[in-house]
């Protein structure tokens, strides 16, 4: 069968590959720019065809903790929201984390800080990969770069939490959550049955057989010494997950001089960036952190050996670039160029920046 | 000679195999343990063990999964009827409950009370009302009674500075979500055998898709009440009981 190009929103692509990623349910509350996600499910009304539940909860704190509740029930569950109702959530985000709960939590970033303003940004950058909530603990972070890569994160980013049993972040913007591209959704993937979910989640709360002891599902831990040893499984686990899923892309990095570091819709700009510099003479390459935590430090740092310098290009006041210092340890120059409130740099603004900052 | 009264047909009580042995960390004269006991012997008669799943609060019954030989989840605090609404959606064949302390339930966790009732969530809620917080040291609830004292109202509760006792059950009453409201206590035979009997309904009711049941029980903390076992009772049921009256609010 041919594949079916649609024409799809970010968020409609998100809401209609989370159905056919074989999603059991999504919890939700209204919040600009990410609002058709809901909007998307409750008009499809999977409930009536694969069986998703989809509900609209009284509040960001109540609908992740109903992810938390359907997670730690062994349920593929999933919320979305933007920026301020992301705040609202890292309580329960950081119960999550510690439980150790597989679940989607989509964060369609809107500018700040506090209320904002509802134009894109990346500004919640730190908060995705460097805790939000209280704790160590890690959340996977997905930056998608298109309203394709919505589509196909929110498949993998439900194998990445069930295979690490952790829960994902996708960090999108609302710029790819409100443009229109070309999609093709991935293929539909039946909701696990019973016994698939017990044998995927023996230690979920499905019910307690006589053949087992109960499952508990719990973060509270008195005794300093048990608790130093959940955080230390935790830190392991991160190891692991830091070893085997860093995602990155180069874009015309092989005889780059000049290197551009950029994610999600950032990175668009950058490509094209990196092409009117190089109509320009100027040998730019661009590597786009495809996942944020774990972080590319080595694929960048290899690069930084073979470049003058770097601009690490970002909708914010300077985030990821700090993740880009750390990996160059000083080796060749690192600066900065972002735009903030909302606004969207250009090409034409990132190449005068590479001038003015790095090539001088 | 005082094991020869240990033979099988001198044995009049054996604990149900809901509860397990662990030692529980309540106050000696607490309701919680009585609680607790009901709600394991009525999962045990209606043989409901396998399909139940229990939340746990944050508060004196936090460590309540540690009793029940059940599937528990520990929610955040106030957060219980947001995960039990999940659970009971994603698991409809289940019987999904609530544990909840005044704090967590009429405090912090007011809209997901409120909110869980409101849609008529098929899960039981029961709800632990001895107007004070216990596990923290004895601070002043939502539902603490006016001129009570607290170590965070020492002087007794000031209607001017801290409001009113919030009767959260009459609340939820007149909520279109919700189908059975009770108020019991646990503080003498009568009203055990009474609880117990709210109580298997409450559990009867998550299968019967008519809304939400909240069985409240007036409940007594001597050791937060800074009053012997006995005192306790003797002042929940002259002064508890006159701002919670016991009974049924709501059966349909």
């Amino acid at each position: 069968m041919a594949e079916e190009i649609q024409l799809l929103k970010g968020n409609e692509a998100l809401a209609l590959a989370a159905i056919r990623s074989g999603a059991d349910g999504y919890f939700g509350y209204p919040i600009t720019p990410q609002s058709e996600v809901m909007e998307t499910l409750m008009a499809v009304e999977p409930w009536k065809t694969t069986g998703m539940v989809v509900l609209q909860a009284e509040s960001e704190l109540s609908s992740i903790n109903m992810v938390y509740g359907g997670a730690a029930a062994g349920k593929q569950v999933m919320t979305s929201s933007s920026s301020p109702g992301i705040s609202l959530m890292q309580e329960g985000i950081s119960y999550i984390a510690a439980c150790e709960l597989p679940c989607l939590i989509v964060n369609v970033q809107r500018g700040g800080p506090g209320l904002g303003t509802i134009q894109p940004s990346q500004s919640d950058y730190f908060q995705a990969t460097k805790g939000g909530g209280h704790g160590d603990y890690h959340l996977i972070v997905l930056a998608p770069a298109s309203v394709q890569e919505m589509a196909d994160f929110t498949v993998l980013a439900f194998d990445l939490a069930f295979k690490y049993r952790n829960p994902v972040m996708m960090l999108a913007d609302g710029l790819i959550g409100q443009m229109m591209e070309k999609v093709v959704l991935p293929e539909q993937r039946p909701r696990r049955t019973m016994e698939q979910i017990k044998e995927q989640c023996p230690w979920a709360t499905w019910g307690k057989p006589s053949s087992r002891k109960p499952n508990i599902i719990t973060s509270l831990e008195l005794d300093s010494k048990d608790m130093e040893q959940n955080n230390l499984r935790l830190q392991k686990k991160y190891k692991e997950i830091s070893d085997h899923e860093v995602r990155y892309e180069e874009f015309e990095t092989s005889d780059a001089e000049y290197l551009l570091i950029a994610f999600g819709a950032c990175a668009r700009i950058c490509q094209k960036a990196v092409e009117e510099a190089r109509a320009q003479g100027i040998r730019l390459g661009l590597i786009r952190p495809v996942t944020l935590w774990p972080f590319p430090y080595k694929a960048i740092a290899e690069q930084a050996n073979k470049v003058k310098g770097i601009l690490s290009v970002e909708m914010n006041a300077g985030q990821m670039v700090e993740d880009v210092r750390l990996a160059v340890k000083g080796n060749v120059p690192v600066e900065f160029f972002g735009r903030l409130g909302g606004i969207i740099p250009t090409p034409d603004e990132i190449v005068t920046a590479l001038k003015e900052k790095i090539i001088k | 000679m005082e094991n020869d009264i240990f033979k099988p047909e001198n044995l009049v009580y054996t604990k149900t195999p809901v509860l397990n042995d662990t030692p529980m960390h309540y106050c000696p004269g607490c309701s919680h343990g009585v609680v607790h006991k009901l709600v394991a012997e009525v999962v045990d008669e209606m043989g409901i063990q396998e399909d139940t799943i229990g939340i746990a609060p944050v508060g004196c019954a936090v460590f309540a999964y540690r009793y029940f030989e059940m599937d528990f989840q520990e929610a955040a605090h106030g957060r219980a009827p947001a995960v039990a609404t999940a659970i009971k959606r994603l698991y409809p064949e289940k019987y999904v409950f609530t544990y909840q302390g005044d704090g967590d339930l009429a405090a912090i966790g007011t809209a997901e009370t409120i909110h869980a009732c409101n849609r008529g969530e098929n899960i039981l809620i029961i709800f632990i009302n001895n107007a004070i917080y216990g596990m923290t040291g004895g601070q002043m609830a939502p539902t603490t009674l006016e001129g009570m004292k607290t170590s965070t109202c020492p002087y007794g509760r000031d209607t001017t500075i801290n409001g009113y006792p919030l009767n959260i059950t009459d609340l939820l009453v007149q909520l279109k979500g919700t189908r059975y409201i009770t108020r019991q206590s646990v503080h003498n035979a009568a009203s055990i055998l009474k609880a117990k009997k709210a109580l298997k309904k409450g559990f009867q009711n998550c299968m019967e898709k008519k809304g939400t049941s909240v069985i409240e029980f007036v409940s007594t903390c001597n050791s937060g009440w800074k009053m012997s076992p006995a005192k306790a009772n003797e002042w929940m049921v002259e002064n508890m009981f006159k701002a919670y009256p016991l009974g049924d609010l709501k059966d349909i």
